[in-house]
């Protein structure tokens, strides 16, 4: 997909209009999972890792739905289990032992990320639940053998404030991570379990976010949120947001894995847009007199209309296709090119069904044959009125009716047929609650799966549930960062500049910050200055491999900050000793050093004034500033420059042009 | 406690609150606490869990608990009892098809979740496992019966003897196989018992079970289930065979025989293996293929030598290094039968039992030796050790293996209490529970790590 496309998507939106998303009733929510920053996995002693070799050993499983705990079948697990899909799973003897391969039970859980997530959910203002009870949210993709995550509710009802108003958080989630998919081809699904099992916290808004803009904006607050924590993980996959989306008449849609928080706005407003188009199909099919009740759709074994090669060529039909099948939907011509998503009609949606139940993943997978209706349907291929008769007459369709061509193995091509039918009946009566996917220009979306709901949900039979003790909150409470927000303004207090403030606040080094700002006589700007962007300078400055710039210990790096208030070391001289402490090449007790004394900075003035006093330039400003370089340099920064100017000022009182 | 109380699992403090707020489980409430409001359905609490919380099924599916304590008030909206129930269906009788009867027994083949305990329980109708696992229309016509609703670790001799029986009554009435679910702890216990009391069965009888319960979606138990039916309904194998994972990958199951098979990991899918031996088949939903030529074929007749006994007086010792003689003296005083010694290496016990086995073996208890290696034969003639022990009038049971001797002795003791007959009855194997030889590949455990074994590893389900 090129950038001129997705550009054309977004060019000229505003995200954040107030009144055109108001009319649409756009309501958006945050689900966002964000991995703890713990040694070992949530309910095993592996080492949590990310591998890219080979793996050490493959294991084949299947997934079958069950009963819920109120007594019904969740419904994606329904559809999961019509996909009879192989589930490869990638073991590597470092990261994954037999628990993640479901051949042990789980051990108690990590009492590391329960203290993190406890942390977490006090940050965002959550009811701490009394106990926890770790309940199996069921997942029937493969995407953790077990068939289930084991996940528990740590907080409820917190809230974080956003534009002068309360954005409510529904609740904060201590799970495990599932795997990571490798490959999805056909009825074979491949995962990779490096990750599988890595404690993670998942928070979940309410749907308080009025408009794209405001949804991004605040999945980057909530970002920072968990950053200033101390208590997550950073780096590829470590942090993934799903996006529920819903306008008036419509229930939520989920565009699940947004890949960056900026992504959040196209995808919003294209899926709110989405689902008008299909409120408006709707009332086009009721229009008709189609409701769910009236609907026909049938289903016609077409094969033998297909011998001939040459005739599938004209249709883009493959050779090995075992089975065509043609889905007549009475009286629906012309509906199949209502426009949905910008490229795309509602024949995507079908499409989406058959190849992800269907497992028919050879794109273009249906062929929509629409009575003389000009132009390209789905499936990009255009064909010829005659041909579409012969079709026509052999299921004895009518000129108002629209066929689906569907083809593959007999058995997915039953499952592609009947998932058509179900897709048509839903259209003529709600938008299916549906999981989405981006597509590569992250602005669409594509179906996934279908949205599961509380019926997935089971208690851990193998895992007691945990207490939550008083104690344990206070001690947590005790070492808990502040919000960053909080910390924001505080830091603006001290007179640290906003941008400056803004970092410090969700920077590994602000605890530190905060412990020393108070007790030391250190300018607090240099402070932040000196743990943030310094810090990130001289660790960026290439070097010999041998040198590197690791912060020491917090006790050396206290002692040398305590030394640089104490000798009120200038701030270009705290820099140069900084970056030698970083760099390890700086001697075990070596302190900042103080500034010079009014006599000592003279005598320096005086040995630059006479070693540079046949360096001329054409104004007695450049001259200035030259001796100044010059005599900074000298001190390794030991002098403030305004002393050092007023000083030569005097020195230097008249004009003397360049020779 | 029973089954119609309003406060299912509730004790204590947290039973008083509940009642004083005049509210019951399965109730969709909103509870005010000290800290906030919160909504949901009351659950039933696990009798193992403490007085100081109650559970609370929120909307979105998550259970939480709650302090009783600091509950202010419980408003009840509705009332919503949940009935976890496997949709049943009846299973569908096709006249061309075999006909099979699965014996249950209990375990977790087909199992529902408990609320008393918190645990899973056995749950068991044909039209429960035909809604569960469709795919058995596909292979045979299935009738269930319930003879109990045990866990395996209560499978005890009146149970052997009653599914004997009831396997005994099935032959007669002409099915094509039996297949019996049962837990899987116990199952090599119960697979041998069934060796002995069902000899020359025309009919495949296939147990099975699974190690993953069946409220998982990764459960083995339909796999299991299918590859057993198949099995009973089409296998030409008849005799009483384990069937269960071979590796712990969805791919294929074993058949074991049921004298030489034991449960070796706990937790494991692929756990049950054949000792000093190779597995009878390997198998799948669709076939069964041999991989032992010597097996008793499958016969048209009815007939079946059913000899369903069992002397529980026996007991099972597994030795070790400093074991006082007070064991076997307390055998002797609780007049015991039979002792299954699981002895040390080739089958050796030390010198201080001497005596006291010298004692039951005079008083007329039978004295069987075993080994606890599992693998491999008791050879009691390379030390001095072993001749001192047979001297004393211990039998030294050959390859035999601890479990499956002591469910011999016990159905040997049920014939006859003569020493004599009695050890004569021990080596005379019925279904291989003795074997001449031992294949070069009948003890094969890989050792991880090494080289030449990750290679052969590699790319392999495991
Ligand atoms: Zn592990």
């Amino acid at each position: 997909m090129s950038n001129a496309w997705r550009k054309k998507l977004i060019e000229g939106i505003d995200f954040d209009d107030v009144e055109f998303y108001g009319n649409l009733g756009f309501k958006c929510g945050l689900e966002i999972h964000q991995q703890l920053d713990t040694k070992k996995k949530l309910f095993c002693r592996c080492p949590v890792g990310y591998r890219n070799d080979e793996p050490d050993a493959i294991i084949l499983r299947h997934m079958r739905p069950t009963l819920s705990e109120m007594g019904t079948y969740d419904g994606t697990a329904l559809m999961e289990f019509k996909t009879k899909k192989q589930i490869i799973y990638q073991l590597y003897r470092g990261n994954v032992c037999t628990y993640e391969m479901d051949d042990t039970p789980p051990f108690p859980i990590n009492q590391e990320a329960l203290d993190y997530a406890i942390e977490i959910a006090l940050m965002l203002g959550c009811q701490l639940v009394d106990e926890v009870h770790i309940t199996r949210k069921q997942y029937l993709d493969g995407s953790i053998p077990t068939g289930f995550q084991r996940t528990a509710i740590i907080g409820l009802n917190g809230w974080i404030p956003y534009r002068d108003r309360k954005i409510r958080i529904q609740q904060l989630a201590l799970e495990e991570d599932a795997c990571r998919e490798v490959q999805d081809k056909g009825h074979t699904i491949i995962f990779r379990t490096d990750r599988l099992s890595t404690p993670l916290v998942e928070i979940v808004t309410k749907p308080d976010m009025h408009t794209p803009h405001e949804a991004a904006e605040v999945d980057e607050l909530l970002g920072r949120l968990l950053r200033a924590s101390g208590r997550v993980r950073r780096g590829i996959g470590s942090a993934r947001q799903d996006v529920n989306v819903s306008i008036t008449g419509s229930d939520r849609i989920e565009i699940k894995g947004v890949p960056r928080t900026p992504d959040i706005r196209p995808l919003t407003h294209y899926e709110a847009l989405r689902q008008k188009a299909l409120l408006e199909l709707r009332d086009k099919l009721h229009a008709r007199g189609i409701t769910e009740q009236t609907l026909k759709a049938t289903c016609h074994d077409v094969t033998k209309l297909f011998y001939d090669p040459q005739e599938r060529k004209r249709y883009g039909i493959p050779d090995d296709a075992d089975r065509v099948n043609a889905v007549n939907l009475v009286g629906w011509q012309g509906l199949l090119k209502h426009k949905t998503q910008p490229g795309l009609t509602f024949a995507a949606e079908l499409a989406g069904r058959v190849r992800v139940i269907a497992c028919l993943d050879r794109m273009p997978n249906i062929l929509v044959l629409d009575n003389q209706t000009e132009g390209k349907l789905h499936g990009e291929t255009d064909v010829p009125v005659e041909l579409e008769e012969h079709v026509r007459k052999a299921i004895g369709a009518d000129k108002n009716d629209t066929l689906v061509l569907v083809w593959g193995s007999v058995e997915d091509v039953k499952t592609g047929a009947e998932e058509i039918i179900i897709r048509v009946k839903e259209a003529a009566e709600i938008i299916p609650q549906e999981t989405r996917q981006h597509m590569v220009d992250k602005c669409r979306t594509d179906f996934e799966r279908i949205l599961p709901g509380p019926d997935r949900m089971y208690p851990d039979t193998d895992s007691p549930p945990e207490a939550i003790s008083k104690e344990r909150v206070v001690r947590i409470q005790g070492t808990m960062a502040p919000k960053p927000w909080d910390r924001e303004k505080e830091y603006a207090g001290m007179g640290i500049p906003a941008h400056l403030a803004r970092q410090l606040a969700i920077h590994p080094n602000a605890r530190f910050f905060d412990r020393l700002v108070g007790g030391i006589s250190i300018n607090p700007r240099i402070l932040a200055e000196a743990l943030v962007e310094w810090h990130r300078a001289i660790a960026r400055e290439k070097l010999a491999a041998e040198i590197t710039a690791d912060m020491p210990d917090e006790q050396r790096l206290e002692r040398f900050f305590i030394s640089a208030g104490k000798n009120r070391t200038p701030r270009r001289a705290l820099y140069c000793t900084f970056r030698l402490l970083l760099h390890g090449l700086y001697t075990k007790d070596a302190e900042p050093p103080a500034p010079l004394s009014t006599d000592e900075l003279k005598s320096l003035c005086e040995k630059v004034i006479a070693e540079r006093k046949d360096v001329r330039y054409k104004t007695r400003k450049l001259t200035l500033d030259f001796l100044l370089g010059e005599v900074i340099d000298q001190s390794a920064g030991r002098a403030e420059p305004e002393q050092i100017i007023s000083f030569l000022e005097n020195r230097i009182p008249s004009f003397q042009p360049a020779v | 406690m029973n089954e119609h109380d309003k406060l299912k699992g509730y004790k204590g403090k947290a039973r008083e609150v509940l009642e004083s707020m005049g509210t019951r489980v399965w109730a969709d409430v909103e509870i005010e606490t000290d800290k906030g409001i919160y909504e949901g359905i009351i659950l039933p609490r696990a009798e193992q869990a403490d007085d100081l919380h109650i559970v609370l099924k929120l909307e979105t599916g998550y259970n939480i608990g709650l302090a009783v304590h600091a509950i202010r008030s419980i408003k009840e909206k509705a009332f919503r009892e949940a009935h976890y129930k496997i949709p049943e269906q009846e299973f569908p009788y096709d006249p061309i098809k075999l006909n099979v009867t699965l014996l249950g027994t209990g375990g977790t083949i087909a199992s529902r979740l408990d609320y008393r305990t918190g645990a899973v329980i056995p749950a068991f109708t044909p039209g429960e496992l035909y809604g569960a696992v469709p795919e058995l229309a596909d292979i045979c016509n299935l009738k269930t019966k319930k003879l109990f609703g045990v866990f395996s670790e209560n499978m005890g001799p009146e149970q052997y003897i009653a599914t004997a029986k009831a396997i005994g009554r099935e032959i007669e009435a002409g099915v094509a196989g039996i297949v019996i679910g049962h837990g899987t702890d116990t199952m090599h216990h119960t697979a041998a018992a069934l060796t002995f009391m069902i000899q020359d069965s025309p009919v495949p009888i296939i147990m099975v079970g699974s190690q993953r319960s069946s409220d998982r979606p990764s459960s083995d138990a339909a796999f299991n289930l299918r590859c057993a039916c198949n099995a009973a309904a089409h296998g030409s194998i008849a005799e009483v065979l384990v069937c269960m994972f071979g590796p712990t990958s969805d791919a294929y199951n074993l058949l074991h025989r049921g004298s030489r098979v034991r449960k070796m990991h706990s937790s494991y899918r692929s756990t049950f293996r054949t000792l000093s031996d190779i597995p009878v088949a390997k198998c799948t939903p669709d076939e069964v293929n041999p991989i032992k030529k010597d097996f008793r074929p499958r016969r048209k007749d009815k007939n079946v030598k059913l000899d369903a006994v069992f002397d529980d007086r026996v007991a099972i010792v597994y030795y070790y290094p400093a074991m006082k003689p007070d064991i076997i003296e307390s055998l002797i005083d609780n007049e015991y039968k039979g002792i299954v010694i699981a002895g040390t290496g080739l089958g050796h016990v030390n010198k201080p039992l001497y005596a006291p086995l010298r004692k039951a073996c005079r008083m007329g208890i039978s004295v069987m030796m075993t080994v606890q290696t599992l693998w491999g034969y008791v050879q009691m003639f390379v030390y001095d050790t072993g001749r001192d022990l047979m001297e004393l009038g211990i039998t030294p049971c050959s390859n035999m293996l601890p479990e499956v001797a002591y469910i011999k002795l016990g159905w040997v003791l049920a014939h006859t209490h003569d020493r004599e007959k009695v050890a004569k009855m021990m080596l005379t194997p019925i279904n291989d529970e003795i074997t001449e030889r031992e294949p070069h590949d009948g003890y094969l455990i890989f050792q991880g790590g090494l080289p030449e074994v990750e290679e052969f590893l590699k790319g392999r389900l495991r």
